[in-house]
C-alpha cells in the first residue's frame, strides 16, 4: 500500500520505473502535467484527436502479448484509425496490493518498448495502489493525444454505396488467445494475440487512399460490432462473403470447440476499413506490402438496402444477419 | 479442418439443394401445402442458421424449430430456484454460460452474479467438481441441464464425486428426457409436423430404439442427424424421400457416431444415479409427465434439492407469451404477440429471445418482418 500513498516509496517506484522506462523530456521534468506546444501540433495537421480507454485484461501476460502493449497499442489504434498521427499517451495505474514488482516492470517495459516503436511518448501518469481484493491485479487507463492532417475525413456515417470492405488480417486471434490463455479449459494452442499498434500501417494506407471513408479498430465486440456501428450510422446495407474472411484454423477450431462465433470474437490489431471500390486494389496491395496487414482482404461490399443490416453470405451461398451482441458472447451447452 | 470440412462443401451443398427442390416440389404438391419439418435439437436449430440453410430452401418446405434447446424450455421457477441457490453465503453455484441469461421471474444468473452472488461458468460437470475440491468451505452446486446428451457426463461426475469422497458438492438436476416431450408434441391437437429432424448428440447415448419406436407409433418419417450442414441436407433428402414413397420410418443419417444400441456406459451411469420424475414443467409447454430425472435416493447427499431448501413456486408465463405455439411450431416468432415490443434479446420475455440461437432471437433483426422479406427479396432479385 506504501507504493500508492504519494511518499518515498512512490516516488522511488516511479524513479526506478516509470520515468527510467519511458524516458522522455516531458515526463522527466515530474510536473503534474505535460506541456505541449500548440504551434508544433498545428504544424502536423488542423484538428486535435483525444481517446482513452482502460484495460482489465486477464491473465496480464498472454500469447503474442501483455496489459501493456495493449493499452498503449489500443489507445495508439483508437487515434489511428480515425486518421489522425499519435503523438503522447497518459498512463494512469491502479494495482492491486501484492502485485509483484517483477510483474509491473514487466508491463511498464512492454508499454515503453511499445510506444517506441510507433513514435509516441507517454509524458504523464498517475499510480493508485488500492486493496487486496478490491482490483484484478492491474487495471491501466490510457489517454492519447494525436492531431489528424488536413482533408482526412473519416467517420462510420460516410460508406456509400458500391464501397467495398477490408480487413488487415485474420480475425479473432486475440479472442481466441485470451481463451487458451485462461488456462481453466485445457486448450492447447498456439495461436498468438494480433495485439499490435497499427499506426504505421495506417499512415500507409492513407498516403494510397486519402479518401477512406470508414475505418475503427475491430477490438471487443469484433468485426460484428464494427460493421453494425457503421450499418446504423450510414444507414446502409454490409454485405459480407463469409469465404473472403481470413481466419486462421487455430481460431476456427476454438470457436468449434466453445460454440463461439468468430465474428464477435475481440481482436487488438484488427481494423475495419470502407473505402471506394476506384482505390480497393492499389489499397489491398499498401495493406499486403505492410507486415501488420500481409493477410488482408477485401471481404464484402456495401448495398442501398436492406438499412442499416450487416448480412453474411455463406458458404453455400445463403445469408443471413449478423447482429450487434447482446452481453458477452456465453458458449453455448448443445 | 480434418473430418469437419467435407461436411462444408459447397459444390455438394448445391447439389443436396437441387435434389431438395425437386423432392419438396413434389411432396408438397402431393400434400397441397409446404412440408414442414421439425428438427428437435438447438444444435441442428444453431447449424441451420449459421450456414443460411433455411434461405436456400424453397418454399416448398418450412423448418420448424422445436423445443430442443434445454436453455429455452426451462421455467422460470427453476430459475428463480438457482437465483436463491446462488445467492447463499456458502455456495459457489456452477453453470454452463448459455444458462446465465435466461430470465427467472426477478432476475437471470448473470444479474444475480453482477449483484455479488457466486455464480461460475464452467465447461464441464468436472470443472464443478475441482472447483469442490479447491473450496472444502463452501458447497458448490451444479446447475445440471440438458437432455439425454449431458446427462452421462453428470451422472458420472457425481459418481467421480463420491469416489473421491467429495462432501461439498451437489446438482440441482434438471435434466429432462426427449422422448416424451416428443410423444407430448405429438398428442397435442394442431400438430401438422410431417417429419422430424432427430437429435443426434442425444441418439449417440440413447441409440436408436427409441425413435424407431415413435416413428412407427406415429407414423411419421425420422432421421437421426449430424450437426454438419450436410448431415442436415441429406436428411431432409431422406424425409422427402420416405414422404414421397409413403414410408415412415427411423433412419440414421448419423451412423458415423451413433450406434444401433447406443453409448453402454453412458446409459449404465444414468440409469444408476438417476430416476424418472412424475413430472416435469417446461416452459412454454407445461407440465409434462415423466419427462424429467430426479437424483435416486442413494445418492441424496448430492441433491441440491435435498441439501437445501428450495421453493419451487410455479411461476405462470406472461400472459401474453406465446413460446409454446412457437416452439410446437403453431406460429412463427414474427406472430407471437410481444415478438420484438415486450419481448427482445436486450430484455427477453420468453426464454426462446435469449440464446442467440433460440427461434425468436434468430428472427428478431428483420424487424418488420414481412417488410423486410419483401425488400429482400426484391434486392436477391435484383442480384440474380
Amino acid at each position: 500500500m506504501a507504493h500508492g500513498s504519494g511518499g518515498k516509496a512512490m516516488k522511488d517506484l516511479i524513479d526506478a520505473i516509470f520515468v527510467e522506462q519511458f524516458d522522455n523530456d516531458e515526463l522527466a521534468k515530474l510536473e503534474d502535467q505535460a506541456r505541449i506546444s500548440i504551434a508544433d501540433l498545428s504544424k502536423i495537421g488542423d484538428r486535435l484527436a483525444f481517446t482513452t480507454d482502460s484495460y482489465v485484461v486477464y491473465p496480464l501476460f498472454f500469447a503474442g502479448g501483455d496489459i501493456g502493449k495493449l493499452a498503449v497499442a489500443g489507445t495508439v489504434n483508437d487515434l489511428a484509425v480515425g486518421g489522425a498521427t499519435p503523438l503522447y499517451l497518459t498512463c494512469s495505474l491502479i494495482l492491486e496490493e501484492g502485485l509483484a514488482v517483477v510483474d509491473l516492470r514487466r508491463v511498464i517495459v512492454s508499454m515503453a518498448q511499445t510506444a517506441r516503436a510507433c513514435g509516441v511518448s507517454i509524458v504523464t501518469g498517475d499510480t493508485k495502489v488500492v486493496e487486496r481484493g478490491s482490483a484484478d491485479k492491474m487495471f491501466i487507463n490510457t489517454a492519447g493525444v494525436g492531431v489528424i492532417k488536413v482533408g482526412t475525413a473519416i467517420s462510420a456515417a460516410a460508406a456509400r454505396a458500391g464501397d467495398v470492405i477490408l480487413v488487415n488480417g485474420s480475425i479473432g486471434d486475440h479472442g481466441a488467445a485470451i481463451v487458451a490463455s485462461r488456462g481453466d479449459l485445457a486448450i492447447e494452442s498456439d495461436i498468438e494475440s494480433d495485439c499490435r499498434p497499427l499506426s504505421d500501417l495506417i499512415s500507409n494506407m492513407l498516403a494510397v487512399c486519402p479518401d477512406i471513408r470508414s475505418m475503427r479498430d475491430a477490438t471487443r465486440g469484433g468485426i460484428a460490432t464494427v460493421l453494425n456501428e457503421f450499418a446504423s450510422a450510414s444507414k446502409l446495407c454490409f454485405k459480407l462473403d463469409e469465404r473472403s474472411v481470413p481466419l486462421k484454423s487455430e481460431v476456427r477450431g476454438i470457436c468449434e470447440i466453445l460454440g463461439l462465433d468468430p465474428f464477435y470474437l475481440a481482436n487488438e490489431g484488427k481494423i475495419v476499413v470502407v473505402a471506394p471500390a476506384s482505390a480497393a486494389q492499389s489499397l489491398l496491395q499498401c495493406m499486403r506490402a505492410h507486415p501488420d496487414g500481409r493477410d488482408a482482404a477485401i471481404i464484402g461490399e456495401v448495398l442501398p438496402a436492406p438499412e442499416s443490416m450487416v448480412i453474411v453470405k455463406t458458404i453455400f451461398g445463403g445469408e443471413k444477419i449478423l447482429d450487434m451482441l447482446v452481453g458477452d458472447q456465453l458458449p453455448r451447452i448443445c | 479442418m480434418k473430418y469437419v470440412d467435407e461436411f462444408r462443401e459447397p459444390e455438394k451443398a448445391s447439389k443436396l439443394f437441387a435434389q431438395i427442390e425437386t423432392l419438396a416440389a413434389e411432396v408438397s404438391g402431393k400434400l397441397g401445402r409446404p412440408v414442414q419439418l421439425m428438427e428437435f435439437c438447438g444444435g441442428h436449430t444453431h447449424a441451420i442458421f449459421r450456414f443460411g440453410i433455411e434461405q436456400m430452401l424453397s418454399k416448398n418446405i418450412e423448418l420448424i424449430h422445436g423445443p430442443g434447446c434445454p436453455v429455452c424450455v426451462l421455467p422460470r421457477s427453476r430459475v428463480d430456484d438457482c437465483v436463491a441457490l446462488a445467492e447463499r453465503d456458502d455456495v459457489i453455484f456452477t453453470t454452463f454460460g448459455d444458462a446465465m441469461r435466461v430470465p427467472g421471474s426477478k432476475k437471470s444468473l448473470l444479474q444475480a452474479k453482477a449483484d455479488g452472488a457466486q455464480v461460475k461458468m464452467v465447461y464441464s460437470p468436472l470443472d464443478a467438481l475441482a472447483l469442490a475440491k479447491q473450496n472444502p468451505d463452501k458447497e458448490v452446486i451444479f446447475f445440471a441441464l440438458g437432455f439425454e446428451t449431458t446427462m452421462p457426463s453428470t451422472a458420472l461426475t457425481l459418481l467421480q464425486a463420491e469416489s473421491d469422497g467429495v462432501k461439498n458438492f451437489s446438482l440441482f438436476c434438471n435434466h429432462i428426457t426427449t422422448v416424451p416431450i416428443l410423444q407430448s408434441l405429438l398428442d397435442a391437437p394442431q400438430f401438422s409436423i410431417d417429419g422430424f429432424v432427430a437429435p443426434g448428440h442425444v441418439s449417440m447415448v440413447v441409440g436408436e430404439e427409441p425413435f424407431d419406436y415413435i416413428a412407427n407409433r406415429y407414423q411419421k418419417p425420422l432421421v437421426i442427424t449430424g450437426f454438419e450442414p450436410l448431415d442436415i441436407l441429406q436428411s431432409i433428402i431422406m424425409l422427402l424421400l420416405q414422404l414421397k414413397e409413403g414410408r415412415a420410418q427411423m433412419q440414421n443419417q448419423y451412423a458415423r457416431v451413433v450406434l444401433k444400441q447406443g453409448n453402454h456406459p453412458g446409459l449404465s451411469a444414468m440409469a444408476k444415479v438417476f430416476e424418472l420424475r412424475d413430472k416435469f414443467e417446461w416452459r412454454g409447454l407445461g407440465s409434462i409427465d415423466q419427462s424429467g430425472v430426479k437424483i435416486r435416493d442413494e445418492y441424496a447427499r448430492y441433491d441440491a434439492e435435498r441439501k437445501f431448501p428450495v421453493a419451487s413456486i410455479k411461476v405462470e408465463d406472461p400472459i401474453n407469451c406465446q413460446c409454446g405455439e412457437v416452439l410446437k411450431g403453431m406460429i412463427k416468432p414474427w406472430q407471437c404477440k410481444v415478438f420484438g415490443t415486450l419481448c427482445t434479446p436486450e430484455q427477453p420475455l420468453g426464454a426462446l429471445m435469449v440464446s442467440s440461437e433460440g427461434a425468436c432471437a434468430a428472427y428478431y433483426r428483420f424487424g418488420n418482418v414481412e417488410e423486410l422479406l419483401v425488400q429482400k427479396e426484391n434486392y436477391l432479385a435484383k442480384g440474380k
